[in-house]
């Protein structure tokens, strides 16, 4: 069964059709890709599967049930977490803390409880420190610990973005560009983490990436996507060969003479 | 350099990591009880008023520094603590109720202001908030009753279980009971910012969608923080309104929301000390000045306090410095020099180089 | 008849506010910044021409000093950019407003202990000139001050949409980053801006002078003309006007009309009313932030 089910989704700015016409569904533990060159529309599909843009038409189905018009701030509840191209860290925090942030929708004490710090909120905070050591052990981020974002690599920046999504604890991540910026051992990294992630944490993976290598190597399906509408689906192999998209990516020969 | 090694998460979660902090905490604690005993009235009645402006200090801290919500009204909320506190007490309601009340019920009013405030970025909520200091102000010279008007109020003395802690008689059991508000203030507050409510709190600060996407309600935790804020600030008032004994609406200018976005930011935005380290500032300056003052007339004959708003003009300029020199505040400039001590002699000059950051709109076209 | 000739006196002050709102745009639009020393700006420019040309000062002609000022505030605030707000270029918004509160109080300073804390009255050439149209009176200093505004609020308008300079300064409040690599020399255009601001405030300052006596804490206007600029939307110009007059117009006849307290707390009901239903004001820009 799929996790995840899109129709018909579309979001018009003005005039700009950002996204047009999309359908997909991924499947339950599947790694799946959307591919397509700037500005056609990937990030904008991700916002509107996260909710920050509401589309004008089309339906959104998790889990079995029709969220279209939820929140943004309902995905976490829901087991939807993501990453952000441009990196949205909480700069002026520690790694620690940010991904101690990701634990926010399993809190159970009230601020009252928090103020007072009563015993149940320090367990609860014991809790919360396990779980996100895993996270920090799984990404090999211990020396990144108690340092302020700030001053962070990039490359850390993204893995620190990663982690902090996986604290979610969800069953559907997005990553939007998870290697762009990366180095060639960074982006290998990655691909190893994002098949561990299907494997052994049993999750679901959508992303978007340009990198064909790493999209080929951890994907098992791929959508093209160019001017807010699909081009083709299927095997990274398959799209990749299929005609609609190579001419997105080179151009049309009557573009190219425009 | 000091290494710690951690045995739990305990020790994280802990206030203090090492016992030597705590240990220095205590001591600072144990000096401040002891004070009464150390020094004059004059000196005592100083510090009573330093701990109220850290306090009120202390709620603008939420907001501004660790909410990322900017405040230029907050001297409403000082008001609407100190005469609800007084107004109470006027009708017959004791200390122990009125006091706890004023608080609560200014937190309220910061929070339901806060909820249509929230939708509004940035420098809308500034603005938004010094629009209801002068409307709030307005209402307490239409709500003359209760507030006496221009004439102004009382805040009548205050006893406890039959110990009087009068501002003037009892000045050692007024000082005690404010450091006592200050304590358990602070004491909460810190508690906060290690628990999951103040992490949220900091989620928005520093990235909304961010913050959604954690799963946190940025309006609901944008009008905690605010209502908050409002609250520890309305206790400030409460016992500003009892320091000085009589009032009016004057007492609660626009200068006064300044001065304590001055307490703040000079103290070292996002840091509880800050508070107090601005606090002590904005208190011992106008001492500074007049010690000045009468040395350069008696010695020079040059008579500064011939020209008027000089320590206005003064506090500007100082932040005006501070802002471009020094943004992260007195704690911040702190922080730095004990850490190029400890890392001595390896700090390197560019070890606390400001990152320079590029204003990108939040605006689309 | 009455409330003919209170919206025509209102008109005319909403015009004073709209003045001093251009300037809080002109510099939100270049640098998205609001510079709270606006008020204190027009206080020190109208200062600044009563020295100039008041008899008792310098004795300047009514119509060399006006200029006069206009260029020297034009430094004022050109020199006030160069020198202290682009030191805190890329930190936080609020830190310009603090920076700014603080220099406003700098400048009433500077204004008090030059010129003193009690009233002036500005010498011009119309001082008590009265235009009548049948029952309806209209002082030269009104009518100067609506023709002025409307005249200067197209200029800075056109300056904008149609100039190069006005609109690299557009692009640059967009992105800054990005206006660096495309060439366009950000912090000159800012300083500028800032000159600029300093110039129309000054413009604002005399019209408010002609109508009556000045002190150094008329810069508090500021705020009301801040309450006008959100209402309009603070990155539009004739938002700002509209937001102005708006103002102007309503503040007299609530006072007139409605119950005491009213008038002195209408401009800030109708700003938060307009930020409660319209959060970025009635010219309102679409607030996102792209991710
Ligand atoms: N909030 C918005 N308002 C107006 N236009 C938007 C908005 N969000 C996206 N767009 C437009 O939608 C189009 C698709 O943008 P999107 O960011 O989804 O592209 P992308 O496929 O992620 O490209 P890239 O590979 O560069 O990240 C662009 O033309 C963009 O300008
Ligand atoms: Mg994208």
């Amino acid at each position: 069964m799929s996790l995840l089910e899109v129709e018909d989704l579309a979001v018009h700015f003005g005039g700009v059709k950002a996204v047009d016409g999309v359908s997909f569904a991924v499947d339950q533990g599947e790694v799946f890709a959307i591919i397509g060159p700037n500005g056609a529309g990937k990030s904008t599909i991700f916002n509107l599967i996260s909710h920050i843009y509401q589309p004008t038409r089309g339906r959104i189905c998790f889990d079995g049930a029709d969220i279209t018009g939820s929140k943004p701030q309902d995905m976490a509840r829901l087991g939807i977490a993501r990453t952000f191209q441009n990196i949205e860290l909480f700069d002026h925090s520690t790694v620690l803390d940010n991904l101690l942030m990701g634990r926010h929708t399993h809190r159970q004490s009230n601020f009252i409880q928090d103020i007072l710090f009563l015993p149940s909120v320090r367990r609860e905070e014991r809790l919360h420190r396990e779980r996100v050591e895993e996270v920090i052990e799984f990404l090999e981020l211990e020396a990144y610990r108690n340092k302020r974002i700030e001053g962070l690599p990039y490359g850390v920046r993204k893995i620190v973005e990663i982690g902090r999504a996986l604290a979610i604890g969800p069953k559907l991540i997005l990553l939007d560009e998870p290697a762009s910026g990366l180095s060639v051992e960074e982006t290998q990294d990655v691909a190893f983490w994002i098949e561990d992630m299907r494997r052994d944490m049993g999750l679901t993976v959508l992303m978007v990436e340009h990198d064909m290598g790493l999209v080929s190597q951890v994907c098992d399906r791929v959508l093209a996507v160019a001017n807010g509408k699909p081009l083709a689906q299927g095997t990274p192999h398959e799209v990749q060969a299929d005609p609609h998209v190579q001419a997105a990516y080179l151009g049309t020969p009557e573009e190219v003479a425009v | 350099m000091r290494v710690v090694f951690k045995t739990s998460y305990d020790r994280d979660i802990d206030l203090h990591e090492h016992g030597l902090d705590r240990g220095k905490m205590l001591g600072l604690v144990g000096l401040m009880i002891l004070l009464p005993f150390l020094v004059n009235d004059y000196y005592l009645a100083e510090a009573a008023n330093t701990l109220i402006w850290a306090l009120a200090g202390m709620g603008l801290m939420i907001a501004v520094g660790h909410t990322g919500q900017v405040s230029l009204g907050h001297a409403a909320f000082l008001a609407i603590g100190a005469y609800t506190d007084a107004a109470l007490m006027n009708a017959g309601v004791p200390f122990l109720v009125a006091f706890p009340l004023a608080g609560l019920l200014t937190g309220l009013f910061g929070a339901v202001i806060a909820i249509p405030a929230v939708r509004m970025s940035g420098i809308y909520l500034a603005i938004a908030t010094l629009a209801v200091f002068v409307i709030v102000e307005e209402l307490i010279l239409l709500l003359e009753p209760i507030t006496g008007g221009v004439s102004g109020i009382a805040a009548p003395s205050i006893t406890l279980f039959g110990i009087s802690f009068d501002r003037y008689g009892e000045l050692h059991n007024f000082y005690w009971l404010i450091l006592a508000v200050v304590i358990l203030v602070t004491w909460g507050y810190a508690n906060l910012m290690r628990s999951p409510t103040g992490r949220s709190f900091l989620a928005v600060r520093d990235s909304e969608v961010s913050a959604r996407a954690m799963g946190i309600n940025v309006t609901r935790t944008r009008a905690l923080a605010f209502g908050l804020s409002s609250g520890v600030t309305g206790l400030a008032g409460a016992l500003m309104g009892h320091y000085i004994g009589f009032f009016n609406y004057e007492l609660f200018s626009v200068f006064i929301s300044i001065n304590l976005l001055l307490v703040v930011t000079i103290g070292g935005l996002g840091f509880i000390q800050g508070a107090f380290l601005g606090a002590v500032l904005i208190t011992g300056m106008p001492q500074v000045i007049a010690i000045l003052r009468d040395g350069l007339n008696a010695s020079v004959g040059v008579d500064l306090g011939s020209i008027p708003g000089l320590d206005t003009v003064l506090f500007s300029v100082i932040l005006i410095l501070f802002i471009i020199f020094e943004p992260t505040g007195l704690y911040g400039r702190w922080l730095k020099i004990r850490t190029w001590f400890e890392l001595f002699p390896l700090a390197r000059r560019d070890m606390f180089r400001r990152h320079k950051t590029y204003l990108k709109t939040e605006r689309m076209k | 008849m009455e409330l003919i000739q209170l919206a025509v006196g209102g008109v005319a002050n909403g015009c004073i506010y709209g003045l001093v709102a251009l300037g809080f745009v002109l510099i939100y639009k270049t640098s998205e910044g609001v510079n709270f020393a606006q008020g204190d700006l027009m206080m020190l420019g109208a200062f600044v021409a009563l020295g100039l040309g008041n008899s008792a000062q310098m004795g300047l002609s009514f119509w060399l000093a006006v200029p006069l000022a206009v260029c020297i505030m034009f430094c004022v605030g050109w020199g006030v950019e160069r020198v202290v707000v682009r030191r805190i270029f890329g930190q936080p918004q609020f830190a310009l407003v603090i920076l700014t509160i603080a220099l406003g109080f700098v400048f009433r300073f500077v204004a008090g202990s030059i010129w003193g804390y009690s009233p002036l009255v500005l010498e011009t050439p119309f001082n008590g000139v009265n235009l009548r149209f049948g029952e309806l009176v209209i002082s030269m200093a009104d009518l100067l001050t609506i023709v002025i505004t409307l005249a200067l609020t197209f200029g800075l308008w056109t300056f904008f949409a149609h100039t190069r300079i006005g609109l690299a300064a557009q692009a640059a409040s967009q992105n800054q980053m990005a206006a660096y690599i495309v060439g366009i020399p950000v912090m000159k255009v800012n300083s500028l801006i800032w000159g600029l601001s300093g110039a129309v405030a000054t413009v604002a300052g005399v019209l408010y002078a002609t109508r009556g006596a000045i002190d150094p804490n008329i810069g508090l206007l500021g705020i009301k003309a801040f309450a006008a600029a959100v209402i309009g939307g603070l990155g539009s110009l004739p938002g700002a006007l509209l937001g102005g007059m708006l103002i102007g117009v309503v503040e007299p006849i609530a006072g007139r009309y409605a119950p005491g307290g009213i008038a002195i707390m209408s401009p800030y009901i109708i700003m938060l009313a307009v930020l409660v239903t319209r959060p970025g004001g009635l010219f309102a820009q679409i607030h996102m932030k792209k991710v």
